[in-house]
């Protein structure tokens, strides 16, 4: 007993000595359910990656904002999900078709797909995500052109088509194509370094995850959320505004959404998050 | 009257940060042993530019990732790096200039400490920034002064 508690002793003297150093808070061990349904929002990490368990940005976040993300009726991002709805039914363009027209009932047809993209797109000869397979739709069967990247529309429709996954757990086929190869030059793009500040995707979500900038948590970053509702923002945010944003905070250039550099990042850091939930539309600060 | 339009001149240029020609460039500070014997600008630091610095996200921002009791008025010190409470007991000034200017230089490569005074940075710099430094050399003096208060 003595011995169990010197033992605590020691153990709340090194806290209180490694206190000033590392006042890192841990992510909250709780538990998400959104509908009846637990997300994993803790997994183990696929072969090869750099942690042992890959974790939801959910669990990183302040109490209020995990409540918001919990309850749909709540869940600011459930009102983009409902115009996604509206734009999947309704009959647009010169073909006379909408999303219905050949995908039928979103809830059956599109279950799988927000957890399984970005995919190999044989025509284009490079991955495709969400965004890009809805523009190719509009393109080729209905006969409109591509949505302007972050359009409210394109948001409010992969935030739709995604959020028919909810739950399902993420899972790339790198097997397609030359994905490996993207997944390659992503994993390259997340370890480089850009900007006046010098810092790569990396140094915040991987050597510092868990970390405090100031007032923000540092998560791993993970894609599963996207597009997610930005308290900050007021608005839905997709994965390439935020890729962008975070390589603009750098103080560096940032790359276009959807050109080559941050299809191949978005391949990667989507693998990252192996195994987790998809949550869309995820709440975050 | 020239003379005051003069001084106002440069007192409003030292405000705004940019270089002097008395300043060391860059890329001739002289790192030895983990060291920058030489100041930046042969002028004193001023520590209470310095605490300003430190916190001010546009300039040093340094309290976005150290904690810092002497500043326990502000909210949200970050820890990604370590607290800066006794730094003045654990480091020289002139290692502590050589962390600000370049932590790379005492740390290593692997550091995520951007360098406050260095042309060594990362791809596509943003155009604004572009063979710019993050401080200026004498904010990098009033920096390192100011750390040199905080004894413990």
């Amino acid at each position: 007993m003595r011995h169990s508690l010197a033992i605590v002793g020691l153990g709340m003297m090194m806290a209180a000595l490694q206190m000033p150093l590392t006042a890192q808070a841990d992510p909250v061990d709780d538990a998400l359910v959104i509908d009846d349904l637990e997300m994993v929002t803790r997994t183990k990490a696929p072969e090869g990656h750099p942690f042992d368990e890959v974790r939801s940005g959910w669990l990183y976040r302040e109490a209020e904002t995990r409540e918001l993300e919990a309850d749909s009726f709540q869940n600011p991002g459930m009102l983009y999900v409902e115009q996604g709805a509206d734009i999947w039914n309704r009959i647009e363009g010169p073909e006379g078709k909408s999303c219905a027209s050949c995908h039928n009932d979103a809830a059956v047809t599109m279950k799988g797909v927000g957890a399984n993209y970005p995919k190999w797109d044989a025509d284009a000869k490079r991955p495709i995500n969400v965004e890009l397979q809805i523009d190719k739709c509009r393109v080729e069967n209905m006969g409109l052109e591509a949505y302007k990247f972050d359009h409210a529309e394109q948001k409010a429709l992969t935030t739709y088509i995604k959020n028919q996954a909810l739950g399902e757990p993420v899972k790339l086929d790198l097997s397609q194509g030359e994905l490996q190869s993207w997944w390659d030059r992503g994993k390259e793009l997340y370890y480089t370094r850009t900007g006046q500040l010098n810092f790569a995707c990396a140094s915040c979500h991987e050597a510092n995850s868990g970390q405090y900038i100031r007032a923000d948590h540092l998560s791993q970053g993970q894609a599963n959320g996207f597009p997610t509702y930005r308290l900050k923002q007021a608005d839905m945010v997709s994965l390439h505004n935020r890729f962008r944003g975070c390589i603009r905070d750098t103080r560096a250039e940032f790359p276009k959404a959807f050109s080559d550099e941050l299809m191949a990042l978005e391949v990667y850091v989507t693998w990252r998050g192996t195994g987790l939930s998809v949550e869309t539309p995820s709440v975050r600060q | 009257m020239i003379k005051v339009t003069r001084f106002l001149c440069a007192a409003f240029v030292m405000h705004a940060g940019a270089a002097f020609a008395d300043d060391t460039a860059p890329d001739k500070v002289m790192y030895e042993d983990f060291s920058v014997q030489a100041s930046l600008t042969g002028k004193a630091g001023d520590p209470v530019e310095g605490a300003k610095v430190f916190k001010d996200r546009g300039l040093g921002n340094c309290l976005a990732c150290h904690q810092n009791a002497d500043m326990s008025g502000d909210l949200f010190h970050g820890t990604v790096g370590p607290a800066v409470d006794g730094v003045a007991d654990r480091w020289e000034p002139a290692q502590l200039r050589a962390i600000v200017s370049d932590a790379k230089q005492v740390f290593g490569e692997e550091t995520v400490m951007p360098g406050f005074y260095s042309l060594k940075v990362g791809k596509d710099v943003a155009k604004d920034k572009a063979g710019k430094t993050i401080l200026s050399a004498q904010q990098v003096e009033d920096v390192v002064a100011y750390l040199a208060t905080l004894k413990e």
